[in-house]
């Protein structure tokens, strides 16, 4: 196994491990606020290690070319979805979770 | 060897794809629905991009993910524009 296998394993192992875990993310929190937290910081950084890992293991070429500009587009894109998703719950109306007995206070 | 490294994670990438279905179809609000369905089209962009390398074909597959994260982001964008107070109070009066 080349360094170069080894660092694809690497990346594209931490990839999936953070997929996995945003996944998780979504359906466990309590709140949208905090499930598009989960979808915007952790699925990203999943996505980019994944991409990451595939382009260093097509070595120098057109292909690993595209999945930098790939890259660079899910990086900017993904968490400006999942904010302005975020953003429009607040003006639609959305209650933020306040604590696990804000419904007895409140 | 790489190939059954790739074919496993295919596997694990389609568990992770499944779990954000169950907050797609029962989410209490609008909002949560679309953030499960651009949880499950970004992960489907990886997914493509495996099943490309496991095929020789990658070359293609790499311009169908990226139209992929291209529909994504303007669909997520696009609807989140829908949804509105005052579009909510003009239906409800």
């Amino acid at each position: 196994m080349t360094l170069q296998d080894g660092l694809t394993v690497l990346l594209v192992l931490g990839g999936t491990f953070f997929m996995l875990i945003g996944s998780i993310g979504i359906n466990r929190l309590p709140d949208f606020f905090t499930r598009a937290h989960a979808s915007g910081k952790v699925d990203t950084l999943g996505i980019l290690m994944f991409l990451s890992g595939l382009a260093v293991y097509e070595g120098i070429s057109m292909n690993a070319a595209k999945l930098l500009l790939i890259i660079a587009f899910v990086a900017v894109t993904s968490p400006v979805a999942s904010h302005q998703l975020a953003r429009r719950a607040l003006l639609f109306g959305l209650k933020p979770w306040y604590g696990r007995d804000s419904g007895r206070r409140r | 060897m790489m190939n059954t490294f790739f074919i496993s994670i295919a596997l694990i990438l389609c568990v992770a794809l499944l779990i954000p279905f169950y907050r797609v179809y029962r989410g209490p609000s609008v909002f949560d629905r679309l953030l499960g369905a651009a949880a499950v089209g970004a992960k489907t962009l990886t997914l493509i991009l495996l099943f490309g390398l496991l095929f020789d074909r990658l070359d293609m597959f790499i311009d169908i993910s990226m139209g992929y994260a291209i529909l994504n982001f303007v669909g997520v964008i696009a609807m989140g524009k829908y949804f509105r107070r005052k579009e909510r109070e003009r239906v409800a009066k």
